[in-house]
């Protein structure tokens, strides 16, 4: 894979979503210790970006198990450190500032 | 050893064990967001209902657990108008609105939410005993009703909250 610098804040979310793509995303991942991403860390990672682009936040946990079409049982599997978190992070969105 | 003594950045919340011991709304919801919010951030997470805090995950009861409109000084209401019939229902249909409106769920959908996040529901035995209840009268979602030594043993290495 092609070395390339982005924005990131402290704890490595990026700041710039526009610098994001599924290479920058695989890359992510692969730092967090989520390497390959199957099709459905790719479905969850794709909503939680739409949300984000659609409304200008992530959704909570609660929106992911409903709306994504991964219940929420197997988002702790595919991102056991915390999906919401995690999946942000590789969807190149800030993090999710929400206590739900 | 102090984690901090070396210099380094304190060592991070593994576990937290919550106590449930309230049946008021109020009661009830800071540690189920304790709860949910632990095992967002991938931490290790036990819930134990003790007392009235068994109504969180009574199937009967879990539907209709309500804000304490008497002697709830933060509501800034008279005593005698909490007590009205109706008004502890009423403020807590307000509440749950509110609360919808921040994604935040009823606490029968909370209660799932939680234990398919992967967190240990458990009843304690004592409360079970004290007012006749059994298995059966608890949500699928419950784990195991246990002893208060059993709940020490699967706090241990973790953090014991009180609610």
């Amino acid at each position: 894979m092609m070395s390339r610098a982005v924005d990131v804040d402290a704890e490595g979310f990026m700041t710039d979503a526009t610098q994001w793509d599924r290479d920058v995303a695989a890359a992510i991942a692969a730092e967090a210790g989520i390497s390959p991403l199957t099709d459905r860390h790719w479905q969850v990672v794709e909503f939680m970006r739409e949300r984000y682009l659609e409304s200008g936040s992530a959704p909570s946990i609660r929106t992911l198990g409903k709306a994504s079409g991964v219940p929420i049982k197997e988002l702790y599997e595919l991102f056991p450190k915390g999906p919401a978190k995690l999946a942000a992070k590789i969807a190149g969105i800030p993090k999710p500032r929400g206590c739900i | 050893m102090d984690p901090q003594a070396d210099g380094n950045a304190p060592a991070p919340i593994e576990k937290v064990s919550i106590i449930v011991s309230k049946g008021s709304l109020e009661g009830v919801y800071p540690a189920l967001i304790m709860a949910n919010g632990a095992r967002m951030e991938g931490i290790e997470a036990n819930l134990f209902f003790t007392f009235f805090g068994l109504d969180a995950i009574n199937r009967a009861k879990h539907e209709h657990v309500k804000v304490a409109t008497v002697g709830n000084p933060g509501l800034h209401l008279a005593t005698w108008a909490g007590g009205i019939p109706g008004v502890s229902s009423l403020v807590t249909h307000k509440l749950a609105e509110e609360m919808e409106k921040l994604d935040i769920p009823p606490i029968p959908e909370f209660v799932e939410m939680i234990a398919e996040s992967g967190a240990g529901l458990y009843a304690c035995k004592a409360s079970v005993d004290l007012f006749g209840l059994t298995t059966d009268d608890f949500v699928d979602e419950v784990t195991e009703v246990i002893t208060v030594g059993e709940f020490y043993g699967l706090a241990a290495g973790g953090q014991i909250i009180f609610t």
